[in-house]
């Protein structure tokens, strides 16, 4: 479900539209304050997910009766649920799923697209042809409906889950760093690499691929929000990790039996899922925004 | 007209091969459905009898056979039967798709509107920190699940408010908060799309023409940027159709509607691959569609694409 994002993000880097002047300057303060606030929340939830013992002392799983269904408070961040489990420890733990997951996803479709991007992008002729239909194919399913054949063909869990939101975003990488090959292979200096005896796998090492790095990194990192967004779906619908794991996505499904009484169960969650996302996204927009301002 | 036939051949082509993806995707299941169905000992079947629900399933012949026996089928409209209820998929589907297609179709009507809002909003406002805001929502609006979306808007407006009834609201009254989940993801690509256009048209020589010839804003705006501006606006509406099949799956969910979700969920639960089959291929016709009919349309709006079409 994230096709659209990477198209529009990476839109300006491959345009080089002319923008007008007055905004841009009025608004080089603003960016500069919401990256490093992006920054500091992927940062946190990093924290989170390697070491989530040093910002919780409540245990994820064991829940103390007594404490059930109680609204935030300074004991309780995101209060507790009908167990009585304190929710804040259940997201600090469930960043690990979320986190992992992503960069599984991102993975797949890192390598798997960059492999077919290179290969259609260096070799061209047919095998070009070919492989961009398949990609246009892959394109044509919509990406939940694509994430969910692949889960019926692997079976449910967080590294299944993670894998079938990969396969969405091949296309994209593999779209993307096609047209950067393509883009670099034509410039003087890969020319002059070829003209003064450069092998065609020692080019492509040394100058293309680096040279394509930043908008492939810029990808990544948007990649990285949406499946993280893709992923808290799936475990929502139910496919991804079992019940007791504090996976974002389960914590909502869970909390909607007391949606009635206990807001606090499906809104905090959702909240730090949102944060996550939209600092990934920002992330990303900034990696491509210092590419654009660079060339 | 060489380039409408292409373009037509291309898609075909695109269908096929989506087609023969889901295919192979699926065929490749290890668990075998129809056995998962009909093993149980419970049941009392000889194996003669499995055989022959085999048989009548298709599951008797190699990939091959079963390839171009699908194949067939889905052209003559013969979509198979499900695994799991018996029933065939085209009836499923038929009975399935209305419900998601008014879903869907307002959920698009709804975004469309609120991307336009947003985007002459930010536009046109006289304050650059509104401006800011409203040009910063759309980046907000990608951000967030759309089941999140779904379960707060109900806690808010039928919890909280108690504006719209949870149990048994009419059917006008049903379709608000998940037309209204579905509409805010899908106006943000479109918002910022349209925003970026607009940017890029003001930015060219002509409308500092028309301006300088003492056109107001608003009518600079209406006559002659957004005329320029729709087209990369269409450019994305095939993506626009992914996500709003994948976004009608989870309001469904969310909000116990009957349509193709909750279909596509039940499949899930029960391996039943013909009709996870008939859904992927379906979904894959309707973005090829919709995307044949962008190509096809553009250089009518924009006759610069018809002359490069032509050259």
């Amino acid at each position: 479900m994230t096709l659209e994002l990477q198209r529009t993000a990476l839109l300006p880097a491959d345009g080089a539209a002319p923008q007008a002047p007055a905004p841009r300057r009025r608004r080089r303060r603003g960016p500069r304050v919401t990256v490093l606030l992006a920054v500091a929340v992927l940062v946190l939830v990093v924290a989170w997910a390697v070491l989530p013992q040093l910002f919780t002392s409540h245990d994820p799983l064991a829940g103390v009766p007594a404490d059930a269904l109680q609204g935030p408070s300074a004991a309780h961040w995101f209060g507790t649920d009908p167990t009585g489990r304190d929710l804040f420890s259940r997201v600090v733990h469930g960043a690990r799923y979320s986190l992992t997951g992503g960069v599984v996803a991102v993975a797949v479709g890192l390598v798997a697209g960059t492999a077919i991007g290179v290969i259609a992008g260096s070799i061209g002729t047919i095998v070009d042809e070919i492989l961009m239909r398949v990609v246009d194919v892959l394109l044509s399913i919509p990406g939940l409906l694509l994430s969910l054949s692949v889960i019926i063909l692997l079976g449910f869990g967080t590294t299944n889950a993670a894998i079938a939101v990969g396969v969405t975003s091949v296309a994209a990488f593999a779209r993307l760093s096609r047209s950067e090959v393509v883009r670099v292979r034509r410039s003087d200096y890969v020319e002059a690499a070829f003209g003064s005896g450069g092998r065609w796998g020692s080019v492509l090492l040394r100058h293309v691929l680096p040279n394509s790095l930043t908008p492939v990194l810029a990808l990544a990192a948007l990649q990285f929000g949406t499946a993280i967004l893709a992923i808290s779906t799936l475990g929502f619908l139910g496919y991804g990790a079992p019940p007791p794991t504090p996976e974002w996505g389960l914590l909502i499904s869970e909390g909607r039996s007391h949606l009635a009484t206990s807001w606090w169960l499906t809104t905090l969650p959702g909240v730090v899922v949102v944060l996550v996302v939209l600092s990934a996204n920002r992330l990303s927009g900034a990696i491509s925004q210092a590419r654009t301002a660079r060339s | 007209m060489t380039y409408a036939l292409g373009r037509v051949a291309s898609a075909a082509g695109v269908l096929l091969a989506a087609f023969t993806v889901a295919f192979l995707l699926l065929q490749a299941l290890p668990g075998d459905a129809v056995m998962i169905r009909f093993e149980n000992p419970e049941l009392g079947l000889s194996a003669e009898q499995i055989a022959s629900v085999r048989e009548s399933y298709g599951a008797d012949v190699g990939l091959l056979a079963q390839y171009w026996h699908s194949l067939s089928g889905f052209l003559g409209g013969d979509l198979g039967f499900s695994v799991a209820s018996g029933a065939p998929v085209r009836t499923l589907l038929g009975s399935a798709i209305p419900s998601t297609l008014l879903l869907a179709g307002l959920g698009f009507v709804v975004a469309a509107l609120l991307a336009a809002a947003l985007a002459f909003g930010a536009i046109l406002s006289p304050s650059g920190w509104l401006a800011n805001v409203l040009r910063s929502l759309p980046s907000l609006f990608v951000s967030v699940p759309v089941f999140w979306l779904g379960i707060v808007l109900i806690q808010i407006f039928s919890f909280r408010l108690g504006l719209i009834s949870v149990i048994r609201p009419g059917p006008l009254e049903a379709l608000i908060l998940p037309v209204l989940t579905l509409a805010v993801p899908i106006s943000a690509p479109m918002a910022q799309v349209l925003v970026r256009a607009i940017d890029d048209v003001q930015a060219q020589p002509f409308i500092t023409v028309v301006r300088s010839k003492g056109a107001g804003e608003a009518w600079i705006l209406l006559r002659n940027v957004l005329r320029n501006a729709a087209l990369p606006a269409l450019t994305i509406a095939g993506v626009l159709l992914g996500e709003l099949i994948g976004g009608a799956v989870v309001t469904e969910t969310v909000f116990a509607r009957f349509g193709v979700g909750r279909l596509t969920a039940d499949a899930l639960d029960a391996q039943d691959i013909p009709v996870l089959q008939g859904i992927v291929v379906l979904a894959a016709l309707a973005f090829v569609v919709v995307n044949l009919l962008v190509d096809l349309v553009a250089p009518l709006i924009d006759p610069r694409l018809k002359r490069r079409v032509h050259a």
